[in-house]
């Protein structure tokens, strides 16, 4: 047997465990990690500290926006959901999520989008926007601390294997899929980074090479031009699908929106 | 511009205080491009100042090699009560300026 054919075996075999492994959990629920256990120790007390950390500063902004009433009806967020500290507590741990009345699913964001189109008249906000990243924000912060437990069964169940395939399939130039990083590479170092095990669960969060706060979406689409692949564009169904996956693999793992990433 | 601050309401006289702020600024470096190639104009904070009734006790001239959202912190003596006006001003002129009272007791 040629030394080719031999290397094109142990790849076909590895594809095989690869797809098996596809059906189970990559990471077991007793190993998860936040991403924020790969942070040096500057960086996960500056996410600690409730007053420095400078996601704090969209949360502000998005309390301010909570009792802003907009659009044609002239009614606020507060004006339905009132008090967003006991009334919206855990809610954001239990997104994406399929909207009943449509019967699509919801990140957070899209959800903001169809209370403001439906309820409010008002315009949706463009994703990565000021308004958006502080309710989305103020929303998550809503449920800091709060385990993720999202419902993949019955509508979401599509959405959610399509997430998984997304997940583990190859894309781009560099021919990775993000199983190949964040599952059998994690807590190794790329460069001068520790590969994480890429959790959602301090998103939105205010990351240092952006100076600023953005939404998961956003860092998904960094993780596709980091593997040389096309960037869908903002509000695809493929990244909410991907967030749904994400959201089911991190069970557990508590909420720590507004999180502080590199 | 918005901007967090933090500091006790209230403090004996002689009493060190920790004054923190946080202010919303992209500090932009001069040094970026756009998206088409352009230089991104330079525009940072590039002073501010804290004075606790009308007396300057802090001030701080920064410059491009301060991240976004600066993060100040420092210390004052609680003299009498009275009021913290902390202002700042980036290189577009524009300016900031934010208010918090302190009760002073013997």
């Amino acid at each position: 047997m040629s030394p080719g054919s031999a290397a094109a075996r142990i790849l076909v075999a590895a594809l095989a465990c690869t797809a098996a492994q596809a059906q189970e959990r990559g990471i077991p629920l007793d190993r998860l990690k936040s991403g924020s256990a790969f942070l040096g120790a500057d960086l996960r007390d500056l996410q600690a500290d409730d007053f420095a950390n400078p996601g704090m500063l969209w949360v502000e902004r998005g309390e301010k926006l909570w009792r802003e009433p907009a659009g044609k009806s002239e009614r606020s967020c507060a004006g339905c959901h009132q008090d967003a500290e006991t009334n919206m507590r855990g809610v954001a741990a239990r997104y994406p999520k399929i909207d009943p009345a449509s019967g699509k699913l919801l990140n957070l964001e899209s959800r903001i989008n169809l209370c403001r189109a439906e309820r409010m008249g008002a315009e949706a906000l463009r994703h990565e926007s000021e308004e958006l990243l502080a309710l989305t924000a103020y929303l998550a912060r809503q449920s800091h601390g709060v385990p993720i437990e999202v419902d993949i069964g019955g509508p979401a169940r599509a959405h959610f294997e399509s997430g998984r395939a997304f997940y583990y399939r190859r894309h781009g130039q560099l021919n990775l899929s993000c199983a190949h990083c964040h599952e059998a590479n994690w807590g190794r170092r790329l460069f001068a980074e520790t590969v994480t095990q890429g959790h959602p669960n301090a998103w939105p969060a205010y990351r240092m090479e952006w100076q600023t706060l953005g939404s998961l979406e956003r860092r998904l689409r960094a993780c596709l031009s980091g593997i040389r692949a096309e960037m869908l564009p903002y509000g695809s169904p493929e990244y909410r699908d991907l967030e749904l996956f994400l959201a089911w693999r991190a069970q557990g793992l508590p909420v720590e929106a507004p999180g502080v990433r590199r | 511009m918005a901007a967090r601050i933090q500091m006790p309401k209230q403090a004996r006289q002689g009493e060190l205080i920790e004054i923190r702020i946080l202010i919303q600024h992209p500090m932009e470096t001069g040094y970026r491009h756009d998206d088409v190639g352009h230089l991104i104009k330079r525009n940072v904070i590039n002073a501010f100042s804290c004075r606790y009734n009308g007396e300057e006790v802090f001030r701080a001239d920064l410059s491009s090699g301060i991240s976004a959202n600066p993060y100040l912190q420092f210390y004052t003596v609680a003299g009498a009560s009275g009021e913290l006006e902390f202002t700042w001003i980036d290189d577009e002129s524009k300016q900031g300026l934010e208010r918090q009272s302190i009760t002073v007791k013997a």
